[in-house]
């Protein structure tokens, strides 16, 4: 029999670890070379492991939800026993640390005095208070560093792991199941959160405790686009395989604006300003687990077909799960489009450390009075959500203003002006 | 010349004997120098130890002659006699040094009975008491010379009239009014001994409350406690003369920020200013050991100074002048001498006061913590509402327990208290854990005892004492 090690792959610079999401394969399956074997989630993106070699899985060394390091073993692989197939005998393998969750299907009812401990708690010992807090909001107590004595957890450890949302729940053993309407089942659900919502959540709030944030409004008139766009359609479509949208104008002018107001573009590294002298824009695209922000990497030179292929290429990736760490990573200023979903006006949270993002919403015909008339128009209210600490009110007004006016007279964007 | 030997301990005090012990233990050729003829330093021999065993006898001397009574107990004519009271501490400190000598003759550790000098960083000369020199070579020293009392510029100490701590320990009999300069915890605990055998009491001390250093609410309080049993107490008062006169000397002072001068007659004066690192003779400047600026032995974190090989613990050493502080740093640096690693968390040293009520105190005060900026609460509970100190009929004094406002770790605990002394050690443990004022309002105190008040202040920080 030989065995290889499938072992979590390098997936990013700044990926140290990930969760174990499903696994695609159990025991005694075989696999073949780069058949995906486990769903792994990072803080950035989910992915698939493939395994290196073809042969039977002979044991799943990790469970669902544990989290593993790159480079971590999660799986045996025996490369000779392709036929043999046998699903190893479950006492032989060692068996996975069975995580808490399996614990919920036994409805033994915990006496209260027993410590949600993990096996390294059992190893340090936990204080009275520090039990407290680890029982009352049902923590892994292994997912905590610890500052005291040997390493040992503070209640000031667990309130700050609490507060910076680094610490693990334990899968909670529905002990109250029994209390709900038996007939109509529980009437609250409880699931753990991904990897990736978590880190949406971190992030946003991240984005809100650190910048000075507000928004500033406008609309713009998208007769001429939308007349553009008409005209030219089928024609771009022909040469470009691609449709012709309205991101790549929002793109283009967005491009435009930063060049003229650097400061939207910037960003805040400790006591300093950095400015780029590229426009890396990401565009919010929306994947089944959350949103995901893949970015255009030097979009100000990209044109309107690169843009339309680039971000049809991202939302098809995003859709398949396949987008990459690198596909997101490096963006200096962030378009969002809260209008295919029917939003009307909505201010965006800063997709930190950027300093700005811009809001896009649905195109609405609307009464405009026009030289004195009252015409119909379609109407879209652009927000600029933006840092206060970096960009001052007549910047970002500035800013928000040119993209209307490359948008009302997308000439401009051919002039660069 | 005796063969060379790993560690040479200079000063036979708890923090020099401990240290020889240790490396000792560590399998190290161990020989310890003291100029006393018994071990044990001035902790053992006029110090902490002799203190508190007339602290003791003092007490209960005073306890039958006036505190029997509340408990139904008559007592009549009860007396002392001087000369027995002190022939019984002299006993205690026999049996304390002569148990030292016992534990070195254990760990065959070689002891001179001298004064020991380098002459070379590696090189020590002991001019031994009993005459001649002996030359010691010495791969590691360790410098645990201690400290000495501080004098007060143009007092001379007779040890008779004008006394310090060791004089103080050994009068022939009880002053009619013992003057105390100085209301730090040597003065306040001798004190307390003449004060209880009938002395009259006068303090005068320089810093507005008595035990400088110490949490200002405790100072305060505890001024307050030795007011009520008959201290009086000069305070922000700074000492300008002390006259011998035939019968005692007279003793002038005057208000620190200037002001009239007050001259009182004392039949013994106590000069307890304070201690300073004893470092004469050593031979320092010939290895060039670094000092700081208060004539202190220079050191690093793991006690080795600035010439290898050459080691400093104890009261030479920046820190409080403590024995148990002293005596941890022997056992860290006889380690770190081994290849161990030794250390003592300085954060965390308690300190007491012998008298009664004792005071204990471990960690931040709140004037260190408003100083440093930090956000704290402090939580209160008072002897007066412990069942255990109700049926002792000895409710004087309060616990404190101060945390961080965010993260409710203990910063520091502040006890006045019968059995502060004793209490203040459940305090350092959990602080040497890390522990928050939950963790010990969470741990399970016997009832009825003292320590439950430590649980009820704990409970007091966040406002939620049962007793109060």
């Amino acid at each position: 029999m030989a065995i290889e090690d499938i072992k979590i792959p390098q997936m990013g610079e700044s990926v140290a670890e990930g969760t174990i999401g499903t696994w695609l394969k159990k025991v005694g399956d075989t696999v073949a070379v780069d058949e995906p074997i486990v769903e792994v989630e990072t803080d950035k993106v989910a992915m698939e492991v493939p395994s290196h070699v073809a042969g039977t899985i002979v044991e799943l060394v990790v469970a669902e939800g544990d989290t593993v390091e790159i480079g971590a073993l999660i799986a045996k692989v025996d490369t000779e026993g392709k036929a043999a197939a046998t699903p190893a005998p479950k006492s032989e393998s060692t068996p996975a640390p069975a995580p808490a969750a399996e614990k919920a299907v036994a409805p033994a009812p915990a006496p209260a005095s027993a410590p949600a401990a993990s096996a390294s708690a059992e190893l340090m010992p936990m204080s009275p208070a520090v039990r407290r807090i680890v029982e009352d909001y049902n923590l892994d107590a292994a997912s905590i560093t610890g500052t005291g004595k040997d390493g040992r957890l503070t209640k000031g450890d667990v309130m700050a792991a609490i507060e910076a949302g680094t610490a693990r729940t334990l899968s909670a053993p529905v002990a109250a199941a029994a209390a709900a309407p038996a007939a109509t089942g529980p009437r609250e659900e409880r699931v753990k959160m991904t990897r990736l919502r978590k880190r949406i959540a971190e992030r946003l709030k991240d984005a809100q405790n650190t910048a000075a944030m507000l928004t500033t409004y406008n609309e713009v008139d998208m007769t001429a686009i939308m007349e553009a766009r008409e005209r030219y359609k089928d024609l771009f479509a022909k040469k470009h395989s691609i449709k012709l949208g309205f991101m790549s104008f929002f793109t283009k002018a967005c491009c435009l604006a930063l060049k003229e107001v650097p400061a939207v573009n910037a960003r805040i590294d400790g006591d300093e300003i950095v400015y780029h002298n590229y426009a890396n824009i990401g565009v919010a695209v929306s994947a089944p687990n959350g949103l995901v922000v893949p970015v255009l990497k030097d979009a100000q030179n990209m044109s309107f077909a690169d843009t339309e292929l680039g971000i049809a290429n991202y939302g098809r990736k995003a859709r398949d799960g396949k987008l990459t760490i690198e596909d997101m990573q490096g963006g200096t200023f962030t378009i969002s489009n809260g209008g295919i979903f029917g939003s009307l006006m909505s201010s965006p949270i800063l997709n930190a450390p950027q300093s700005a993002i811009l809001g896009m919403h649905k195109i609405q015909d609307r009464p405009m009075a026009i030289g004195g008339q009252v015409v119909i128009r379609p109407m879209m209210y652009l927000a600029l959500s933006y840092d206060h600490r970096l960009i001052d009110g007549r910047e970002a007004v500035t800013f928000l203003v040119r993209v209307k006016e490359a948008l009302e007279d997308p000439t401009r964007l051919l002039l660069d002006m | 010349m005796s063969d060379a030997f790993d560690v040479v301990v200079i000063g036979a005090g708890p923090g020099g004997y401990v240290a020889a012990i240790r490396a000792a233990q560590l399998g190290l050729k161990t020989a310890c120098i003291d100029k006393r003829d018994t071990l044990g330093g001035t902790c053992l021999n006029v110090g902490c130890m002799p203190s508190k065993a007339l602290l003791n006898a003092s007490h209960h001397y005073h306890t039958a002659a006036h505190d029997l009574g509340k408990f139904g107990i008559t007592t009549k004519g009860v007396s002392f006699d001087l000369g027995e009271m002190m022939a019984s501490k002299d006993k205690i400190v026999d049996g304390l040094t002569g148990g030292i000598a016992f534990l070195f003759k254990k760990h065959k550790i070689t002891w001179f009975k001298g004064s020991a000098k380098f002459t070379a960083k590696d090189t020590i000369e002991v001019a031994l008491n009993d005459g001649g020199t002996e030359t010691v070579k010495a791969k590691n020293t360790i410098i645990a010379t201690g400290s000495d009392v501080a004098s007060l510029p143009g007092v001379e100490i007779d040890e008779k009239t004008i006394v310090s701590s060791t004089g103080a320990l050994s009068l022939p009999k009880v002053p009619k009014h013992l003057v105390v300069i100085g209301g730090g915890v040597i003065g306040l605990e001798l004190g307390s001994v003449w004060q209880r055998l009938g002395s009259e009491v006068t303090v005068v001390e320089f810093m507005d409350q008595v035990l400088p250093g110490m949490d200002g609410e405790v100072r305060k309080t505890f001024g307050r406690v030795l007011k009520k049993q008959g201290f009086n107490l000069h305070l922000s008062s700074k000492v300008t003369g002390v006259e011998k006169t035939k019968s005692g000397a007279k003793v002038t002072f005057e208000p620190v920020k200037g002001g009239d001068a007050t001259t009182i007659d004392a039949d013994v004066v106590l000069v307890s200013i304070g201690r300073r690192p004893y470092t004469a003779g050593l031979g320092l400047e010939t290895v060039g050991v670094e000092m700081d600026d208060r004539s202190r032995v220079k050191v690093n974190h793991d006690f080795s100074t600035n010439v290898p090989g050459i080691w400093a613990i104890g009261d030479v050493i920046e820190g409080p002048m403590l024995a148990h502080k002293a005596e941890d740093e022997g056992v860290a640096c006889a380690e770190n001498i081994a290849g161990l690693t030794g250390y003592v968390n300085h954060d965390v040293i308690p300190g007491v006061v012998y008298t009664h009520p004792e005071v204990a105190n471990v960690g931040k005060t709140e004037e260190d913590l408003k100083a440093a900026g930090i956000d704290y609460v402090a939580g209160k509970f008072p002897f007066t509402a412990n069942s255990r100190a109700k049926a002792n009929l000895d409710t004087e004094g309060f616990v404190k327990i101060i945390a961080d406002k965010k993260t409710d770790r203990v910063l520091g605990v502040h006890i006045i208290g019968a059995d502060a002394g004793n209490m203040i050690a459940q305090a350092a443990t959990a602080m040497e854990f890390g522990a928050s004022a939950e963790d010990i309002a969470l741990t399970c105190h016997a009832h009825p005892t003292e320590t439950e008040a430590m649980k009820e202040a704990a409970l007091a920080v966040h406002n939620r004492t049962i007793h109060m």
